[in-house]
């Protein structure tokens, strides 16, 4: 333990007997406080000699119980009440909880004097949060406090206002503390302020309609009510500069008088005026004259003032002058004061106080895109920085590095941000700097190899840590390649050669998200290393599947990779031994793909089939609703099945039979589901049901996709501007040379560093001249020639930020579903090329029949349900390939409402037969053609009616004569009904003209596509007869339908089947709005409403049965969610949103 | 914004933590270690600035701390803060509490930690600071525990009285008195740099 401490504690009873430590100002307590001051102090003394956590833990778990019984001890004073709450106070701040003193906290800042309130709200304040249920019984005392006429307790009450105050709250408080604002006593006027700001952070809307307050505050006579309504403004003018421009003039009068020494003399801080409050007024000058050169010119002359005034070399004056430095880089620039910024940052630079150096190398950092000189100008600085014991400075300087760096120096820089990632343990520094490396590397490398082997330290060093979009970049790069064919080759081949050498080396640990890499990369390309016979691959990725250290989320990518690789070898002894040696494997996933594996083995052509090479980048179409599975329910259902239904419904339906009453009111509430929009796609807007039905799983699944494969949502960085080694090899052959000289040098020095002392100094001018060369290959490509690099960095900026922010989210997927993901990511890699063979349905067949009956209950069911389900709704989005498809593929047709280019040549023959003027109103396709004979030709239109499909049929004689007894037949059709009569006859059809027959059609069984066909008969010299058919979606049948957001809701709690999907949204239509109104103008579905990022949209299959959808974007896809009365339906629309997505 | 408050002492134990932000209590706990941690790794002639772990909430945060005898006080602060600024805050805190306690030790904080919390809510309020002048706030501080310390002896008076006391406004404090020892020796402090 402390020394001090311990010294401090041998006094100790001294200390409590004679005079408390510290009782000076308001020390005096009677025998009580004595007394229940030691016992406190026993406690400490007590934990102080513990030598453990554990024992510490059980002294606290005694000091807490004994607490328990007095706080409830109906006898306790609130004297001795409030010493239980220092104690209190004492145990939660060990980490301990105290739950139960929280209700007596409360009751103590209700009822004690001034002393015990106090620590009543200091105990309110620091163990309760802004959502404790508790805090609701603090209003009334707070509401109390601030009428009463002791200024103590009205200070205490807005201090616990501005700490921690329910929101829904505010309303009852807020006129009291606009009263306070009038209040005589300046440190009133100001922790109201102070209490007003904070409302304004957490319900801006509540106190709108005081502003005018605000600038009442802001002119208060008295400086400290001014200073703290600047929180105000400073986070009112981040949020909309533009709206407080007329306010810079007086932000600069105060300034000046600030500045020229005007304040009352007490508050100044060394003798500087009132600094922070400089500080202040200087930050939100920045923020007012950013690109408004009007309003910058105001504050010139108060800037170079400040900059003048503040040369006293104090602490507090740098951080001024470092306050206007950023201004003056901030604010529409002007010269002089920029030539006097830079300087101030020079002396930042080459002080030689750390703090200091930090903050000159920050305003660096910012400055350094506007004016890339002043880098040049400090370069020896900089180089001096980068050896700095303080990894701090060394981060800092790196970063400064980072913006700097362009296709010629590179290679430099990257070498020393990897020395410090190997040096570095924080976890935090290795995710950041691995990210920049993996940026820099991309855009910028020179030549194959030295990317591969950059990318492999990125990924030894930073492991498992990093974010997950770096090596699913990577993969990306290799798979997609660029433009070169060759250049592809040769990156892929020596990737795959780079990898074998690493795997070759025994006894070697490597994160998993490094093998997962090195095995995708085998699986794909390792054939193009010809040389290399697979046998060996195979060996070593045997070898890997046999450590302990690998997970079994790599395992699933090791077995990708030996499944591909054995696809293109005819015979395989370790491919035998390895499915011998799995196939009994404890691990279910294992056994799974060996079993897999050994099944593909036996029919290589069909594993040939599956398992094409090259093809990882090749889209494959997706039917998530699983349309071809519909016969099969079907068939299960007319068994005797029970329908299936998804998770939440059950739940639903367990709490309403569990719950008699129900006295919630089921309110919509969209506007809470985006506050709380934690998980994507998988939150029901009613926020009732929280289970994870399989619907949902697949939409994780397919999110789960494209994170670590597909890769689509990832902007490809690989540009022109990026890797172009020949084009930039005629400016950059100069240094290279040079470059790679002095980064040989570099490794020498480093080898050199534990040299004695005394070499040192006579090595001294050596080094200097090392620190220039470093200096001429790291600032090269600076300055005024060459400053292209530094714009294109601007866009990456932004990028790197979409970047994480998608990264968050991913994870935060990853941590709700855990379970769900890391069944998912186990099938991640297989999930391009998983072979379906006729097994393997056999067994998706086993689990989707058996999947009603798990419905029940069984929690093991269920989770085996759930880790089963994503890789198989993989599988089967895979069905391309299977035999099953049949289906799926001869839905693609569908008929939109276009010219066909037949019709055209009709045109030409005969006029096109047009509709009758009242349909022409209505919504209709094109007039188009079904089918033509010599004689008579049969056109088409669809009108969208209202309340039904119309069809109508124009028959056109071509004939010179006319055309006896022409017969239109419709055949029956088991999904269509038409109404009224399947004929329509016409005695006669003169020549040259046009007869046209209509037909209501109803849908009768829902089906995505289907077709009517008919046939023509007629007699002419002989009876012809003539087959066509009518193809028909079921966007025919769809209208929209029209309600009020209120109805919406409604409809959607009484409706029960739901289908969730997460589908990308394309870059056309990057917002909510946007991708609605597509849509809406294509399925015809009508927007209730939007508000922020969701929205929800109403349509009915005709004649009456509603399909409600709720939308939602995040970043990229698009989530929807429908619900329905018919079952079937939800799928049919999800199905053509895909495709009207896909189109757009 | 200043997201946190810790003190700790050389090995690790926590002697003040106030957060202005909503942290749960496990994740209090873990920033009280994390930061430790950082901090404690630093030697003494480096920067006094951290850039802030993953917990409290990533780059745009930043650890401002001092290292006092056996105390280190530690300030999480957003981006909005001035480093140097927070920096000198930390001295008046500390400056102020020697004032409040005449010489400051670490006991004091244990013993007296809703003192303590009661100066800091004078400073910095709500996660904003509030007041950086140091007499004034030690006489806030004095006023108020004048009153209180005439209420509580006023405990067994009459009611009459008490609420007579309780009415009573704090005495006007002239703003401008000019008390002149700004350069207090402070024991245990090291001068500034």
């Amino acid at each position: 333990m402390s020394d001090v401490v311990e010294r401090t504690l041998g006094v100790l009873p001294a200390l409590l007997g004679q005079h408390e430590p510290g009782a000076g100002p308001g020390g005096a307590g009677g025998p009580h406080r004595l007394s229940a001051s030691s016992r406190l102090g026993s406690l400490i003394r007590n934990i102080t000699a513990l030598t453990s956590k554990h024992e510490e833990e059980k002294l606290i778990q005694q000091e807490i119980t004994s607490l328990k019984a007095m706080v409830s001890a109906p006898t306790t004073s609130l004297r001795l009440m409030k010493e239980c709450m220092v104690r209190l106070i004492y145990c939660e701040m060990l980490g301990y909880e105290s739950s139960f003193g929280y209700i007596h906290a409360i009751k103590l800042a209700q009822q004690g004097n001034l002393l015990e309130k106090r620590v009543g709200y200091l105990a309110v304040s620091l163990f309760l949060h802004e959502n404790h249920e508790l805090l609701l019984l603090l209003v009334n005392t707070v509401v109390k406090d601030l009428q009463s006429t002791n200024l103590v307790e009205v200070s205490m009450a807005l201090t616990i206002v501005s700490q921690i105050f329910p929101r829904e709250m505010i309303p009852a408080v807020l006129p009291l503390i606009e009263d306070k604002l009038q209040h005589s006593k300046e440190i009133i006027r100001r922790k109201a302020v102070q209490a007003l700001y904070k409302f304004y952070l957490i319900a801006p809307n509540q106190v709108q309609h005081i502003h005018d307050k605000f600038r009442k505050a802001l002119c208060d006579r008295d400086v400290g009510v001014m200073a703290a309504s600047l929180h105000i403004y400073l986070e009112m003018i981040k949020e909309n500069s533009s709206g407080y421009k007329d306010l810079t003039e007086s932000f600069v009068i105060i300034l000046k008088q600030v500045v020229g020494g005007k304040l009352p003399i007490d508050f100044n801080y060394h003798s500087v005026p009132a600094p922070w409050l400089q500080i202040q007024l200087l930050r939100i000058l920045g923020l007012l004259g950013k690109d408004d050169p009007r309003t910058s010119e105001l504050m010139y002359d108060v800037l170079e003032e400040s900059l003048r005034r503040a040369e006293i070399n104090h602490n507090i004056t740098y951080a001024i002058l470092f306050e206007c430095v950023q201004t003056i880089y901030t604010i529409y620039p002007k010269s002089e004061l920029l030539e006097k910024a830079a300087k101030c940052i020079g002396k930042f630079v080459l002080s030689p106080q750390i703090n200091l150096k930090y903050l000159g190398l920050k305003a660096l950092t910012c400055v350094i895109q506007q004016d890339p000189n002043l880098a040049l100008e400090h370069q020896m600085t900089i180089i001096e920085c980068l050896d700095h014991p303080d990894p701090i400075i060394k981060r800092e300087t790196l970063e400064i590095l980072y913006r700097i760096t362009n296709g010629h120096n590179v290679v430099v820089i990257v070498q020393k941000m990897l020395d410090y990632l190997k040096e570095t343990k924080e976890e935090y520094a290795i995710i950041t700097l691995a990210g920049k490396i993996a940026e820099l590397a991309e855009k910028y490398a020179p030549n194959n190899e030295w990317f591969i082997q950059t990318m492999n330290a990125v990924f030894s060093v930073g492991g498992d840590v990093l974010y997950p979009d770096i090596p699913n970049n990577f993969l990306r790069l290799l798979a997609e390649g660029f433009d070169d064919g060759k250049e592809d080759k040769q990156l892929r081949t020596y990737a795959v050669r780079s990898y074998l050498a690493l795997l070759e080396e025994e006894n070697v640990f490597y994160p998993q998200k490094f093998l997962q890499v090195m095995s995708w990369v085998l699986g794909e390309y390792s054939s193009l290393a010809t040389d290399v016979d697979p046998e060996t691959i195979l060996t070593r990725l045997h070898n890997l599947l046999k450590k302990t250290f690998v997970t079994s989320e790599t395992k699933a990518w090791i077995m990708a990779a030996v499944t591909k690789i054995a696809s293109r070898a005819s015979f395989s002894k370790t491919v035998d031994k390895l499915i011998q040696e799995f196939s009994s494997s404890l691990d279910t996933c294992m056994r799974q793909h060996t079993f897999e594996l050994k099944h593909l083995c036996e029919d290589k052509v069909l594993m040939k089939g599956l398992l094409p090479f090259d093809a990882s980048c090749n889209d494959m179409v997706v039917d998530a609703s699983l349309s071809f599975l519909d016969e099969f329910v079907a068939e299960g259902l007319g068994q005797g099945a029970a329908p299936y239904k998804p998770h939440h419904q059950r739940q639903e339906e367990k709490l309403s039979q569990e719950k008699a009453l129900n006295f919630e009111p089921y309110g919509l509430s969209f506007a809470s589901s985006v506050s709380s929009s934690g998980i994507a796609g998988r939150q029901s807007p009613t926020g009732l049901s929280f289970g994870s039905d399989t619907s949902g799983n697949s939409t994780e699944m397919g999110h789960k996709e494209t994170n670590t494969l597909k890769l689509e949502g990832v902007r490809k960085l690989w540009g022109k501007e990026g890797y172009l080694p020949k084009k930039e090899s005629k400016v950059g052959k100069e240094d290279e040379p040079q470059t790679v000289s002095c980064s040989s040098l570099l490794a020498r020095r480093v080898a050199e560093t534990p040299v004695s002392k005394s070499d040192q100094v006579s090595s001294l001018s050596e080094e200097e001249k090392e620190k220039q060369q470093l200096a001429s290959t790291l600032f090269v490509g600076l300055g005024s020639n060459a400053n292209v690099s530094l714009m294109g960095k601007v866009d990456l900026s932004t990028q790197k930020f979409k970047r994480k922010s998608k990264v968050d989210k991913a994870q935060s997927n990853e941590e709700a579903l855990n379970m769900q993901n890391s069944a998912a990511s186990d099938f991640g890699p297989l999930v391009d090329t998983v072979p379906i063979t006729k097994e393997d349905c056999d067994g998706d067949k086993h689990t989707t029949l058996r999947k009603p009956s798990l419905c029940s209950s069984d929690t093991v069911g269920e989770t085996l349900q759930s880790v089963k389900k994503p890789g198989l709704d993989d599988k089967l989005s895979d069905s391309r390939l299977s035999p099953l498809s049949l289906f799926a593929d001869s839905n693609i047709e569908i008929l939109q409402p276009s010219p066909s280019s037949q019709c055209e040549n009709a045109n030409k023959t005969v006029l096109l037969p047009s509709l009758a003027e009242e349909l022409e109103e209505l919504p209709h396709s094109e007039v188009a053609e079904l089918c033509q004979s010599d004689a008579l030709a049969l056109y088409l239109c669809k009108v969208w009616k209202d309340d039904s499909l119309l069809l109508v049929v124009f028959v056109s004689n071509k004939n010179p004569s006319a055309l006896n007894a022409v017969n239109v037949v419709f055949e029956k059709e088991q999904h269509f009904q038409i109404l009224e009569s399947p004929a329509c006859q016409f005695p006669v059809i003169e020549a040259q003209s046009v007869g046209h027959c209509q037909k209501c059609v109803r849908m009768d069984k829902l089906c995505t596509q289907g077709v009517i066909s008919g046939f023509v008969n007629y007699q002419s010299e002989m009876e012809t007869h003539l087959e066509f058919s009518i193809p028909l979606s079921l966007l025919d049948f769809i209208r929209p339908m029209k309600m009020t957001t209120e109805d919406f809701g409604k409809l959607w709690l009484s409706l029960s089947n739901d289908v969730k999907q997460n589908i990308k949204m394309p870059s056309s239509q990057d917002s909510i709005s946007a991708a609605l109104s597509v849509l809406h103008q294509k399925l015809k579905l009508h927007i209730v409403d939007i508000i922020g990022n969701e929205g929800i949209l109403a349509c009915q299959l005709l004649p009456s049965v509603p399909c409600l959808l709720h939308c939602r974007t995040h970043s990229g896809m698009l989530a929807l969610w429908f619900r329905s009365p018919c079952s079937a339906l939800p799928d049919g629309l999800l199905y053509q949103c895909q495709k009207v997505m896909e189109e757009s | 914004m200043i997201k946190a408050i810790l003190i700790f002492n050389n090995h690790g134990k926590p002697r003040l933590s106030k957060f202005y932000q909503r942290y749960s209590e496990d994740t209090q706990q873990q920033i009280i270690r994390e930061t430790f941690h950082l901090v404690s790794k630093r030697d003494e002639n480096v920067c006094n600035f951290l850039e802030g772990g993953l917990l409290i909430g990533g780059s745009d945060n930043k650890l401002i701390y001092r290292h006092y005898a056996t105390l280190y006080f530690v300030f999480c602060v957003d981006s909005s803060e001035s480093e140097l600024g927070i920096l000198d805050l930390i001295q008046v805190f500390v400056e102020t509490l020697d004032k409040c306690f005449e010489n400051v030790c670490e006991l004091d904080l244990i013993f007296h930690v809703d003192k303590v919390h009661n100066i800091l809510a004078e400073m910095v309020m709500g996660g904003m600071v509030l007041e950086t002048n140091m007499n004034e706030i030690v006489t806030q501080i004095d006023a108020q525990n004048k009153l209180e310390k005439s209420e509580a002896g006023l405990a067994g008076a009459p009611a009459r009285a008490v609420s007579a006391v309780k009415n009573m406004n704090l005495p006007e404090i002239p703003r401008n008195i000019n008390i002149g020892d700004i350069s207090i020796k402070v024991p245990n402090l090291p001068t500034f740099k």
